[in-house]
């Protein structure tokens, strides 16, 4: 059949050998790993039948921990995107000294073990620690509360947001800006109108990364938390729980709602950047 | 001369002409980088101090003991050796997934990509959690397992495969578009020669894109080694034999020992360190062969 209709074969010819072996590999480590595992998941979330999905994603508990990973991730990416976005700028445009260094030190969210991050952001937000002594005068507590979840969640998306606008920046050509200013736009007006329009996309891209990064976060977020049940504790935090008490249906319905919800959000940006490429060029 | 000369016109303007135009004034300036180096040390820069601040706060010899105790060294061992099966199993597939998806047209290819992504949008406590209701007691594949004496949830390979789940996606992800900017002119000038496809491989693709595999395989390796909410999940937290290093900091750190927790935390910001360093040189001396996936 391929041979008489060629126009439906589904790969190209080509002289290199080796793709029937590296695709192997590729499906074969792909579906044992990643997709078999994933369809267990959604596999036992179906199994528990509707009336006890229904009782479980309904539950006051479920509901709080849910509600407080998504708002505390899209507060923490919103904050990510502002000072992410700052943070891209100078080190583009500014020479300093030690500007290297800083470029470097961005990333340390991505180096750093999430449990040694957890502790020390505990050790530091605690009342008794470098930060939580200082704010304890101001009856402001951050460890403990759902304040020092967001602080967690604002350390580990830092780097997505500086990481995804940083080479947009770099490449963007000065002559625009400039032009800006010769036909006498103000320096905020070009910063606002000229400069920042193109960059939406990355900061989309990043503020997403961010986001999607900060929903499923455990490791540094459990120690400074408190972990109060409706108070601070995170979604995934309740799976762990569900599984200690070997209730496995209910950890996995908790944990199949919090991936449809963050695919959801991750499909609905990407539609809007499709239509936004398509609206304005490939920018 | 002349290929220089074309591309004159690219540079940009000198900076001290350009500024007057296109730069903010000093005031705005110092200002956008006095919040930046703020935000940065009070969000980056204070959480990595304090953990070697509190690692030394008992001095030398308990930060000594600390890290000696059995348990600790254990826990140290455990990770080693989970990050030297994860790691190479991940090479290995990295580079089968880039050879077949950069040097290959093939329908349903950006599809693979993204399936190759999804672990980097998986709660790591859900990456764990798989593998608990494949192969745990009350798993798909538990009472099998039982009768057949075979463990894999609290033992070394649930440990191994929530690691490889983990960081299924770095390797490749690096490969990929540094081999798909690169093309595949060279390997069939070589097939035409008469190389055989391994000869190619090993003496063409391999050679031009060491670095952006070391640069994959280096944050491989970071994530492995300090993977914690995944492993959390299919360890069972028994010392001294199902205990990695992230898991053990949580141990100690859960009950009160916390300059023992901090100081086996400092190795691991030690390893953090050393892994930034070796990213920044790349990027430094190698930014070109790798710029194609530097940033993501």
């Amino acid at each position: 059949m391929a041979a008489v209709l060629p126009t439906l074969r589904w790969r190209e010819p080509s002289i290199l050998p080796g793709f029937g072996i590296a695709l192997g590999i590729t499906l074969t480590a792909l579906s044992l790993v990643v997709l078999i595992p994933l369809a267990a998941l959604f596999l036992k979330a179906a199994s528990a039948g509707p009336a006890d999905i229904w009782a479980v994603a309904t539950s006051p508990r479920t509901l709080a921990a849910l509600r407080l990973s998504f708002t505390g991730a899209l507060f923490a990416a919103s904050v990510n995107a502002v000072f992410g976005l700052i943070l891209a700028w100078v080190l583009v445009r500014y020479e300093f000294p030690g500007r290297r260094l800083v470029d470097a030190a961005v990333d340390l969210p991505f180096a750093l073990p999430t449990a040694v991050a957890g502790i020390a952001l505990a050790a530091i937000y605690a009342p008794n620690g470098w930060i939580g002594a200082l704010l304890a005068p101001l009856d402001i507590k951050v460890a403990y509360t759902p304040l020092g979840v967001m602080v967690a969640l604002i350390f580990i998306g830092l780097p997505f947001v500086v990481r995804t606008v940083q080479p947009v920046l770099e490449e963007m050509q000065g002559d625009v800006e400039e032009a800006a200013a010769l036909l006498g736009a103000s320096r905020w007006r070009t910063v606002f109108r000229v400069i920042l329009p193109p960059l939406y996309p990355a900061l989309l891209t990043g503020f997403v990364l961010a986001f999607a990064r900060a929903v499923g976060e455990y490791g540094s977020v459990i120690f400074i938390a408190g972990n109060v049940p409706m108070v601070s504790e995170i979604a995934p935090l309740l799976i762990v729980i569900r599984l200690e008490q070997f209730d496995y249906a209910g950890a996995a319905v908790v944990a199949t709602i919090m991936l449809l919800l963050s695919f959801a959000l991750i499909l609905a940006v990407n539609l809007i950047q499709a239509a936004a490429r398509r609206r304005f060029g490939d920018v | 001369m002349s290929e220089a000369a074309l591309h004159l016109p690219a540079v940009p303007p000198s900076r001290a002409g350009a500024q007057r135009v296109r730069g903010e004034s000093l005031v705005v300036r110092c200002l956008l980088i006095a919040v930046s180096l703020a935000f940065l040390a009070l969000f980056l820069l204070l959480p990595l101090v304090s953990v070697f601040v509190e690692a030394g706060a008992r001095g030398f010899a308990a930060y000594q003991a600390a890290i000696t105790e059995p348990d600790a060294v254990a826990a140290i061992q455990l990770t080693l050796l989970v990050a030297s099966i994860a790691v190479p199993f991940n090479i290995v597939v990295g580079i089968a997934a880039a050879w077949a998806i950069a040097k290959f047209e093939f329908r349903g290819k950006n599809f693979l990509v993204s399936l190759i992504d999804l672990p980097f949008s998986v709660s790591p406590v859900i990456s764990g959690l798989v593998f608990v209701l494949l192969f745990g007691a009350q798993g798909y594949f538990g009472a099998w397992l039982k009768a057949n004496d075979v463990q894999i949830i609290f033992a070394l390979p649930g440990l191994v495969l929530a690691t490889v789940f983990v960081t299924f996606p770095f390797v490749a992800r690096e490969l990929i578009p540094h081999m798909q900017a690169l093309g595949s002119a060279d390997e069939e000038a070589a097939l035409t020669l008469g190389a055989s496809g391994w000869r190619v491989f090993f003496a063409i693709t391999l050679p031009n894109v060491k670095w952006s595999l070391f640069y994959g395989v280096l944050l491989c390796n970071a994530r492995a080694m300090g993977e914690f909410g995944a492993v959390a999940v299919v360890s069972g937290k028994i010392r001294g034999l199902t205990n990695t290093m992230p898991l053990h900091v949580e141990i100690l750190y859960n009950e009160y020992m916390g300059a023992a927790a901090f100081a086996v935390a400092s190795l691991l910001a030690g390893l953090a360190l050393v892994t930034l360093a070796l990213k920044s040189l790349l990027e430094w001396r190698y930014g070109d062969a790798i710029a194609a996936s530097r940033r993501h």
